[in-house]
């Protein structure tokens, strides 16, 4: 099983990064979508992997899977998300507004203000 | 256990959603509400600073959890000086804000404005990893809502850089905090300082890559290089005043960083030997030179002040990565300094913009009341390039000294020095085209400034820049406040203690039954 989490977690974060160089808008969300869900795997598997175990406490139980990275992967999911979807809103403004959805500047930007 | 120290976070958080409901048509109710919540928090944080400053560490366990388990707010000196410079520097913002009229240009200013302060106060309260982590998060989201303010095209193209910018920084952020749950099962600072020490020397490569990601993270906050892309475009387009109030998130990082390196993964912890030496140094004084080279280069106002930031944020990360608690006290009182500086400067550039067709640096013909802004920013360029007498030399006067004993002393001063040179040309030039050259047009000499009849304006750049002279002026008890607080810094085991030590519901269960 760590196998395929460790590999789940590298194949979406390498997808990801590749997506995120893409330096359009839709392929950058999406790569930042794909490493939000590794970090979320990534988070989940911080507190060991076990199946079938109790997170809280009960009588006549012995292995228990660790809450603490449950509760810090659904905060985790519910920021991603609004912020995903703040990201969308402002980069369709942008691309509606100049017609245009690269992420890096302008070239006439560059030539005016980059060092 | 005082519940004042929550207080900095709770009261942007009440009243920004009541600035949204109640008074969502009234621009004139918005500014009073937004100015009294920010002098309220003016007077929380100067209270709680008299409470810290003679070494008093206040603990607030919400929920009255017990530490690690649950999420504590601690005020020590460091943590209230930023809350109280916050604060501060909210306040002359906001009057700027009012004054040039930038909070009508858009929806909702003040409220964002307020979640942004509730962001950066619970981002230098919390004594919980992960809880700086949704600080950041709640910083970052009412900054991206404020960076487009009042909209455009460029102002969104430099909006999405940034936000997505953040957003990776963010994942990144978590990766950090899963290797270093993963590897202590805690993420309570306190908690992990007494962890971090236990680990054995030859189970250290989790903790050092944690360690090492966790820096990543603070440096993109702190713009260092060759993390600092997000900075440029992303300030300079920002509305003025959102510009200026951006200069204490740059801070932020640099705070965590102190925060974490001194009280996590302390200097002498074998684990992370290196970490500064190596790394953090050289790349702080790329970002010096980097910055600097930039305010030479750049050919617009408003991106020479964004690179006279990352300069600064460069001098600051030199003084932290020197691992002194003189460096720390050095860097401190710069952090204080830059911030202030900044602040102006990119008001400066506002009330420049605001009467000026564009702010390419070529010379343009003269426009009324060109001499008070023209005043200001040569004050305010000599404070940020640090020359005497202002605050920015005797804040690098502070970080040189405290480099004397370093083994790289010679290449930090040539780095510092020279670098510091090719910003007062870079300045100098950029005043001289703007204000100096100005041709002498025919201007109708008696016409009112079109924009600027906003005295408030002016008196916020004013105050910022008085506050600097009180910075310089009273530069020997701001010393050994910072020198103090860096003693506070190095010593964390008081800090520990009444973190761990200190009992909640959880600790005590004979309580229970008074619950």
């Amino acid at each position: 099983m760590e196998v395929l989490v460790a590999s789940a977690v590298g194949i979406l974060t390498a997808a990801g990064m590749y997506l995120v160089m893409r330096l359009r808008t839709f392929p950058v969300i999406m790569g930042i979508s794909l490493l939000t869900y590794a970090v979320n795997v990534f988070l989940f598997a911080s507190g060991r992997l076990t199946v079938g175990s109790a997170p809280i406490l009960r009588d006549g139980v012995d292995v228990y899977a660790d809450p603490v990275p449950q509760a810090l992967v659904l905060t985790a999911i519910v920021i991603s998300f609004g912020m995903t979807a703040v990201v969308v809103m402002i980069s369709l403004g942008a691309y509606l507004g100049t017609n245009d959805d690269g992420v890096d500047d302008p070239p006439e930007t560059d030539q005016e203000g980059e060092a | 256990m005082t519940h004042w120290i929550i207080a900095p976070v709770v009261l942007p958080a009440m009243l920004a959603p009541f600035i949204v409901l109640a008074a969502r048509y009234h621009i004139g109710i918005q500014r009073v509400f937004s100015l009294a919540g920010v002098v309220a928090l003016i007077a929380i944080a100067a209270s709680l600073f008299v409470t810290v400053s003679d070494g008093t560490i206040l603990l607030y366990q919400l929920g009255d959890w017990a530490a690690p388990f649950g999420i504590v707010l601690v005020g020590d000196r460091l943590s209230v000086l930023m809350v109280l410079l916050t604060a501060v520097l909210a306040l002359f913002v906001l009057l700027y804000a009012i004054g040039s009229g930038w909070d009508d240009r858009g929806w909702h200013f003040h409220a964002l404005f307020q979640f942004q302060l509730m962001g950066i106060m619970g981002a230098f309260l919390t004594g919980d990893l992960f809880n700086l982590f949704v600080f950041f998060e709640v910083m970052l989201i009412a900054s991206y809502g404020l960076m487009i303010h009042a909209g455009g095209n460029d102002r969104l193209r430099a909006g999405v850089q940034y936000v997505l910018y953040n957003l990776l920084a963010s994942t990144l952020f978590l990766f950090a905090l899963g290797s270093l749950y993963a590897e202590t099962g805690t993420l309570n600072m306190a908690d992990l300082a007494v962890r971090a020490d236990m680990i054995g020397a030859d189970a250290t490569v989790g903790i050092r890559v944690a360690a090492v990601l966790l820096l990543l993270v603070f440096a993109v906050k702190a713009a260092l290089v060759p993390l600092h892309f997000w900075l440029p475009s992303s300030y300079a387009e920002a509305p003025g005043p959102v510009a200026a109030l951006f200069a204490i998130m740059t801070k932020v990082g640099a705070y965590a960083m102190i925060r974490v390196y001194t009280l996590i993964f302390p200097p002498d912890l074998e684990t992370t030997a290196g970490l500064y030496d190596v790394w953090l140094l050289p790349a702080a004084l790329i970002t010096v030179a980097l910055g600097m080279i930039g305010i030479l280069a750049a050919k617009k106002l408003d991106r020479l002040v964004a690179f006279a930031v990352i300069g600064s944020m460069g001098m600051v990360m030199v003084a932290i990565s020197l691992t002194t608690p003189e460096g720390i006290a050095a860097a401190l009182y710069y952090i204080v300094h830059s911030t202030l500086a900044g602040a102006a400067l990119f008001l400066i550039v506002d009330l420049v913009k605001s009467n000026r067709a564009s702010l390419t640096l070529t010379a343009l013909p003269p426009v009324a009341g060109a001499a008070l802004t023209s005043a200001l920013f040569f004050a305010a360029a000599i404070a940020m390039t640090g020359l005497p007498p202002l605050s920015g030399f005797l804040g690098k006067l502070l970080i040189l000294d405290a480099a004397r004993d370093h083994t790289m002393n010679v290449t930090i001063w040539a780095v510092i020095l020279c670098s510091s040179l090719i910003g007062i040309v870079g300045f100098s030039r950029a005043g001289s085209v703007v204000f100096w050259k100005a041709k002498s047009v025919a201007v109708d000499e008696q016409a009112e400034p079109t924009t600027s009849s906003n005295p408030l304006a002016y008196a916020a750049v004013g105050g910022l820049l008085a506050l600097l002279v009180a910075h310089s002026v009273l530069g020997g008890y701001a010393q050994s406040f910072m020198t103090a607080t860096a003693a506070q810094l190095f010593e964390p085991e008081p800090y520990i203690s009444i973190v761990l030590e200190t009992e909640g519901k959880l600790s005590a269960p004979d309580a229970s039954e008074d619950h």
